[in-house]
């Protein structure tokens, strides 16, 4: 077994310029992917212009090492060693914002508690102008190297890179700015007493077991004897409170003291304060936010949709490109419609994903993301959602899959699986066309009216979504809201640095593709195979390639070749599953063709239309609009001469498609978000028996009524 | 003494102490949030919560809820 590979950490507050540095100093070969266990982005690459192979990693931001919940947690097990990196590192980088010194600081004495070599990255040395602390005089109060780098320039990186290295190569030694009082210094010991072997035995760890364990907390991995000598030495919620206060208190009175007056006076934040004058106004704020999530919104629904088409365009014609030189059989079929399709729909998502991450990256960087926070946390709460929910719930309009793509802008696991859970509900465009195809045919109304239902249909959705998110999280414990502090920064005003935000747009999105992508590959591939298998036509069918050959017209070819399509439909295992589930689905109204199209509609709800079209013969290449589809549809009869679509099942099932997850994508990236299947298949389970009861109701109600 | 729910805005008042639920308070002291600390209310949301802080420089949103435990006196 080779020796791990030695490690740098970065470690900084949010908001400090944390990103950039490591870009910067790691140049194009950082890599971003997941901490085990949660979905927090882990980013690492090699430290450029090192002499030694030495590896950063960028520690989540945080401003303390406390913590309550799993992603807190990561911070601490990285630098304790018990983190993905299996040792401690050899040296920790804190990226420290000239302008917040103090602050900045705190983490500082935390890793120094540790005994972790540090060296601070002064970041912001170029806004605090002239109240830029003198590097030297900090260097020596802080007992460490101070280096201030403008890493969007490069400037300070050589320096800061050989003081990185210098202070790997020192042996770690715990460094304390206050003294424990007795009551503390004997819980420190009771927790290192107890402690099994693997868990660090310094203060420093014990003090953070001694502030982060508790009742109720979700910390993982804790050892059983450490949270027992941790309720031992606290006999009360007030004996904790008091270590919190020594802590803090000893921390802060050394950096009011000591870095105090080194930090000259914090630079006025005017032009913040304009600016939030404008954007925080009782009613200006509002006007703004209306403004900016419009812009939002707009740019995924509908300025994504020109590269959609094109995407589409693209994979359609490399398809037919594809059919054109390959013999016509199971295999043209195969890589046709099963490979080439499928590699499209999962590249269809990345423009709305790129622009997600775009609009979130640039909004997140000049300080705005945090005001949606700040602005909608008073409605969003009534529901239990995080104020920063409102984003992804927004974005569910275009597509689910960018919507949970984009609730990793929250740093509660709770908080993003909550919205995780209730985004699918929202009318994605995916839809539009299944309405727009059973309103137009099924439901005899004016113009207006079939307007009207289709908004109906957006306020069904969302009120449904705000429903679910309530009782949801008061009926599943991991969901369940606890009082959770609601602390969050407003951070100045910046203008945002576009190759960071592009950068990570990037990151984000292909690590998508890799992730979830292969997963919407293999599931389209299976519904492929699910509709597409057996070959054998049933005994007494036509002889349609005899059939096809003596056509007089193209039309007449046509015809027969759409016949024959929806003959293998019927009689391929999806197909048979359609049949299968009829009892199941008739008292919803549905018979078993609507039963194939809901299968069908799994690989995306608007694959509803073109397998509705192969089922009622008229082919798969319409869209809703096609007359000939319409026609069909409104024509359709029952065994007994009766309308078998009625405007009652039209309505019946619009609410299905409103309220089933027909949609694996969707299930695709839950999973990956949520770093299982569990979250994914309950998330499949509720909304398909959402969909069946109201559905059930809805139509029986409606038959009783005397509708249909 | 009052809480900062009272205090006037934009003017800075002094912390006396921080109560509320342990993680919360925490926060708030690990934050420098700490006894004897000026802290202003700078205004209140659109919607009427969360209240914007100034501590030290730093900008801060926080609930009602929690400012009513958060006790202090005139500058």
């Amino acid at each position: 077994m080779s020796a791990p590979a030695r490690w740098i950490a970065l470690a900084g507050n949010p908001n400090t310029g944390k990103t950039t540095l490591f870009n910067a100093l790691t140049g194009l070969r950082g890599k971003v992917s997941n901490y085990p266990g949660v979905t927090v982005d882990r980013r690492s690459g090699p430290l450029r212009g090192a002499t030694t192979a030495l590896t950063l990693v960028d520690i989540p931001g945080t401003y303390s090492l406390v913590a309550r919940s799993a992603e807190e947690q990561l911070a601490i097990e990285q630098l304790l060693g018990r983190g993905a990196d299996g040792q401690p590192p050899a040296a920790v980088v804190i990226c420290a914002d000239a302008t917040q010194l103090a602050r900045s600081l705190y983490l500082l004495l935390q890793c120094q508690e540790l005994g972790l070599p540090c060296v601070v990255a002064l970041t912001m040395s170029d806004a605090a102008g002239a109240a830029a602390p003198a590097p030297a005089a900090l260097a020596e109060a802080l007992g460490c190297e101070v280096v201030p780098v403008v890493a969007r320039l490069g400037q300070g990186l050589p320096a800061l890179v050989a003081a990185i290295e210098r202070a790997a190569a020192m042996t770690p030694t715990p460094r304390w700015r206050w003294t424990p009082s007795p009551t503390l210094r004997a819980a420190l010991d009771a927790v290192i007493a107890a402690r099994p072997d693997g868990w660090p035995e310094t203060e420093a760890a014990a003090l953070w077991a001694l502030q982060s364990v508790a009742e109720g907390d979700e910390l993982v991995g804790v050892p059983a004897s450490v949270r027992a000598a941790v309720a031992a030495a606290l006999a009360d919620d007030a004996a904790g409170r008091a270590v919190d206060d020594e802590a803090t208190a000893g921390r802060w009175r050394w950096l009011d003291r000591v870095i105090g007056p080194l930090a000259t006076a914090a630079p006025s934040a005017s032009r913040t304060e304009r600016v939030d004058r404008i954007l925080l106004h009782r009613l200006g704020g509002l006007l703004a936010f209306v403004g900016v999530m419009f812009v939002m919104f707009m740019s995924l629904f509908a300025w994504a949709d020109p590269a959609i088409g094109l995407v589409e365009e693209i994979f359609g014609r490399l398809g037919g490109a594809l059919r054109d030189v390959m013999p016509p059989g199971v295999l043209a079929d195969f890589l046709v419609d099963g490979v080439v399709a499928g590699v499209g729909s999962v590249i269809v998502f990345l423009p709305q994903l790129l622009l997600l991450f775009l609009l979130l990256g640039l909004l997140e960087d000049c300080g705005y993301l945090a005001r949606v926070a700040y602005l909608m946390d008073r409605v969003m709460r009534t529901m239990n959602l995080h104020g920063r929910a409102f984003v992804p719930m927004l974005s569910g309009f275009a597509c689910a899959v960018p919507a949970v793509a984009a609730t990793r802008t929250m740093e509660r696991r709770r908080d993003r699986i909550l919205t995780m859970m209730v985004v699918p509900l929202m009318t994605c465009s995916a839809r539009l066309p299944v309405y727009t195809l059973l309103i137009a045919a099924l439901i005899p109304a004016s113009a207006t009216t079939q307007s009207l239902l289709m908004v109906g249909m957006y306020a069904f959705s969302t009120a449904t979504a705000l429903i679910a998110a309530w009782v949801l999280s008061r009926a599943l414990p991991p969901l369940r809201a606890k009082r959770l502090p609601f602390v969050i920064e407003l951070p100045p005003y910046r203008w945002p640095r576009l190759p960071d935000v592009l950068r990570m747009m990037w990151q984000k999105s292909s690590m998508f593709l890799r992730e979830a992508g292969t997963v919407i590959l293999a599931c389209t591939v299976a519904l492929w195979a699910l509709l597409y298998f057996p070959r054998e036509l049933p005994a007494g069918a036509p002889d349609f390639p005899a059939l096809v050959a003596a056509a007089p017209t193209d039309e007449a070819r046509a015809d027969l070749e759409h016949a024959e399509a929806a003959l293998r439909l019927e009689h391929s295992y999806g197909g048979q599953l359609g049949h299968a589930i009829e009892p199941a689905i008739e008292p919803l109204g549905f018979d078993w063709k609507i039963g194939i199209g809901i299968i069908g509609a799994f690989a995306a709800r608007e694959v509803f239309v073109a397998t509705m079209g192969v089922v009622y013969g008229v082919g798969g290449d319409i869209d809703e609009d096609d007359p000939s589809l319409r026609t069909r549809l409104a024509e359709e009869r029952s065994a007994d001469g009766s309308r078998a679509y009625t405007p009652l099942v039209a309505l019946s099932l619009m609410i299905f498609f409103a309220l089933a997850c027909q949609c694996m994508s969707t299930l695709a990236v839950v999973r990956r978000e949520t770093g299982g299947y569990r979250w994914p298949l309950f998330l499949f389970t509720y909304m398909t028996v959402l969909a069946y009861v109201v559905s059930l109701a809805v139509f029986q109600v409606g038959r009783l009524l005397g509708f249909g | 003494m009052a809480t900062l729910l009272e205090a006037p805005r934009r003017r800075a008042v002094i912390v006396e102490r921080v109560e509320g639920e342990r993680a919360f308070r925490r926060r708030l002291l690990e934050m420098g949030l700490q006894p004897g600390t000026e802290v202003a209310v700078i205004r209140v949301a659109p919607l009427g919560d969360p209240l914007q802080l100034e501590v030290r420089g730093t900008r801060w949103s926080i609930r009602r809820a929690e400012a009513a435990q958060i006790f202090v006196r005139s500058a």
